[in-house]
């Protein structure tokens, strides 16, 4: 049996904008079906790859298959472009009812009036915006808009769907509410999807697999776990969440672990590694914990140290608790954990962590990144290409 | 103080009896105008739409000029528009000078370039990402160019009023090429000119009054098109 093409085939996608090179993309595969996430700061070119891929920018250079059928600007562009859909920031809606700014992708198509109605009625009572109907756009509320733009774009059946972080600004219990339905409907109707967010949480709820962007190029692809644990370098992991991220040299292998001198201290973790290598440690501030005397005596945390807190922030449900160890390091605990433990700054604590709760990234060698294996990048130029285009 | 008092009074009469000639000039000046503004219409939105749209060299340039064509004085078209349909002009076999058709014309010059300088505004003040929006939900170029002109629609009423209160209360090109002739091409603004001249302020305060109704009615549209909100 054959196995049917990817639904989106990316080969050396370059755009170019202003004379600056915005995106570099040597490959990128998505499957049918999958949801993929965008993550990076603002900049990173996540809404230009997601315009690119919708053919609304024109790339420089690079070929682009959907469903194994090469889409370029003289062949096939606007019948691609009618198999997807796509969700900006803002809703864009127009200046008419939200029945008719539902149906108007399909209007386009030339849909009949039967088959619009029944479309649009399915689609507003998914996103649960039944009611608004015959309201006109204007005056409905920014959650309310955004729904509406996320059922016109649901509307037309699209084979793939591009959100251009379309939670941004909405309030948290209306974003909440949104990202709810909207994770729902993409799994029943299995639509694939491209999500572009600066957000890594909604990321890890919505999406099968993560894309770490910067500086108009893929960092890190690979399953939410897998970015979040396993991050490839100290830029992802800092954009993952690793709070403490600590440079230093191994001094002693053991089996299968080694020792690394930090700051002057030893901190053990596994991995093999060899000695004299430079590595970077990625610690998230989870799986630190934190303990006042009296000490227990036996811990399975392989890495103690007396650690004084420099400060604690607050942030909603938890505390961030910043420690000097001789290396700075993060740890968060409850709000219950706080009290019950007196922690104040500058009280003399024990930080401990296990040697496998530590994400070992080597310096030297071009060591596998998780994510080198799996796309594989292509690099051999020299094949001109038709770019798809606006 | 009589004078104008007087002069009200008459004014008034002349409109609730329905006076054949105060109704035949108001007509004819709102057939004139009316048909002036639809081509403005025409010629004025497709252009500017283009050039919103469009990049190109040169394309400051033809927006400043539309920009300055949008205060045109109608005198200077009322020249040009004669010399074209003079006898022996350019025009001159359309033998329409001193017509209402000459009219239509100048009047239609003066228009076109309000319409069209507005509808470059609208439909530039739309988002970028609108246009994105609308081809991202499958719409062919034509398509797209329609939805934005549907989106513009509140600000290109607007160029509709502006083009058409413009020339309604124009005087120099109309008097020049549509010569004042009584019951042929005498619209308000001509008449009141002579009337005025004349001393018959009675005529001249009604058409003086109808022509600020006129005014008075764009301006309602257009205060109201201005205080309505944006989509989200």
């Amino acid at each position: 049996m054959i196995t049917p093409p990817p639904l989106l085939t990316v080969k050396d996608l370059r755009v170019r904008r202003g004379g600056v090179r915005v995106l570099e993309i040597p490959s990128l595969i998505v499957e049918e079906g999958s949801i993929l996430s965008l993550i990076g700061p603002n900049g990173g070119g996540k809404t230009t790859l997601l315009q690119t891929l919708a053919c609304l920018i024109r790339a420089e250079d690079g070929e682009f298959f959907f469903k194994g059928e090469k889409v370029s600007s003289s062949h096939g562009l606007l019948q691609y472009r009618r198999r997807l859909a796509m969700v900006f920031q803002e809703p864009m809606l127009f200046d008419t009812t939200v029945f008719r700014n539902v149906a108007s992708g399909l209007k386009i198509r030339g849909m009949d009036r039967s088959e619009i109605e029944k479309r649009v009625k399915q689609n507003l009572q998914r996103f649960g915006i039944s009611h608004l109907v015959d309201r006109s756009a204007r005056k409905i509320s920014g959650g309310e808009a955004q729904r509406a733009a996320l059922a016109r774009a649901l509307a037309i059946q699209p084979e793939i769907l591009f959100l251009d972080e379309p939670f941004a600004s909405l309030d948290p219990p209306t974003r909440e509410s949104l990202m709810e339905d909207l994770e729902k409907i993409l799994r029943q109707t299995n639509t694939t999807t491209i999500f572009a967010t600066h957000d890594r949480m909604e990321a890890l709820r919505l999406s099968d697999r993560i894309a770490v962007m910067n500086q108009g190029r893929i960092l890190q692809i690979g399953p939410p776990d897998e970015v979040m644990n396993q991050p490839g370098d100290e830029f992802i992991a800092s954009f993952v969440g690793v709070e403490t991220i600590l440079a230093g040299r191994v001094v002693r292998k053991g089996r299968g672990t080694f020792i690394a001198a930090i700051d002057g201290k030893e901190v053990e973790a596994v991995g093999e590694v060899e000695i004299g290598e430079p590595v970077v440690f990625c610690i998230r501030p989870e799986n630190v914990t934190l303990a006042v005397p009296p000490y227990p005596e036996a811990t399975s945390a392989r890495n103690v140290f007396p650690a004084m807190i420099t400060k604690i922030v607050p942030l909603g449900l938890y505390y961030k608790i910043n420690l000097d160890c001789g290396f700075p390091l993060v740890a968060y605990v409850t709000g219950h954990s706080l009290e019950n433990l007196s922690l104040q700054e500058g009280q003399v604590v024990s930080a401990s962590f296990k040697a496998t709760a530590i994400h070992v990234i080597r310096k030297t060698n071009k060591a596998p990144f998780p994510y080198s294996t799996k796309i594989a990048a292509v690099n051999d130029r020299g094949e001109s290409s038709d770019s798809p285009f606006l | 103080m009589d004078l104008i008092f007087e002069g009200i009074l008459k004014a008034f009469h002349l409109l609730f009896t329905l006076d054949p000639e105060v109704l035949g000039i108001t007509l004819l000046s709102l057939q004139v105008s009316g048909t002036a503004t639809l081509i403005s219409l025409f010629v004025g939105i497709s252009i500017g739409t283009m050039v919103a749209l469009a990049e190109f060299p040169g394309r400051r340039l033809v927006v400043s000029l539309i920009n300055t064509g949008m205060g045109l004085p109608p005198v200077v078209v009322g020249l040009f528009v004669t010399i074209f349909l003079w006898r022996n002009g350019p025009l001159g076999f359309l033998e329409i000078l001193y017509t209402p058709a000459a009219m239509i014309a100048a009047q239609a010059v003066i228009a076109t370039p309000i319409v069209m300088g507005i509808t470059l505004a609208a439909i530039q003040a739309l988002p970028k990402k609108l246009r994105l929006q609308i081809l991202a939900l499958g719409a062919t170029r034509l398509q797209m160019v329609w939805i934005l002109v549907k989106e513009a629609r509140l600000p290109l009423l607007a160029g509709v009023m502006a083009g058409f209160g413009g020339v309604i209360s124009e005087v120099g090109a109309s008097i020049m090429v549509g010569g004042n002739i009584k019951g042929y091409s005498r619209v308000l603004t001509t008449a009141t000119v002579m009337e005025t001249s004349r001393g018959n302020f009675d005529i001249a305060i009604a058409l003086g009054i109808i022509l600020l109704l006129l005014a008075y009615c764009i301006n309602l549209v257009l205060t109201h098109i201005q205080q309505r909100e944006r989509p989200r």
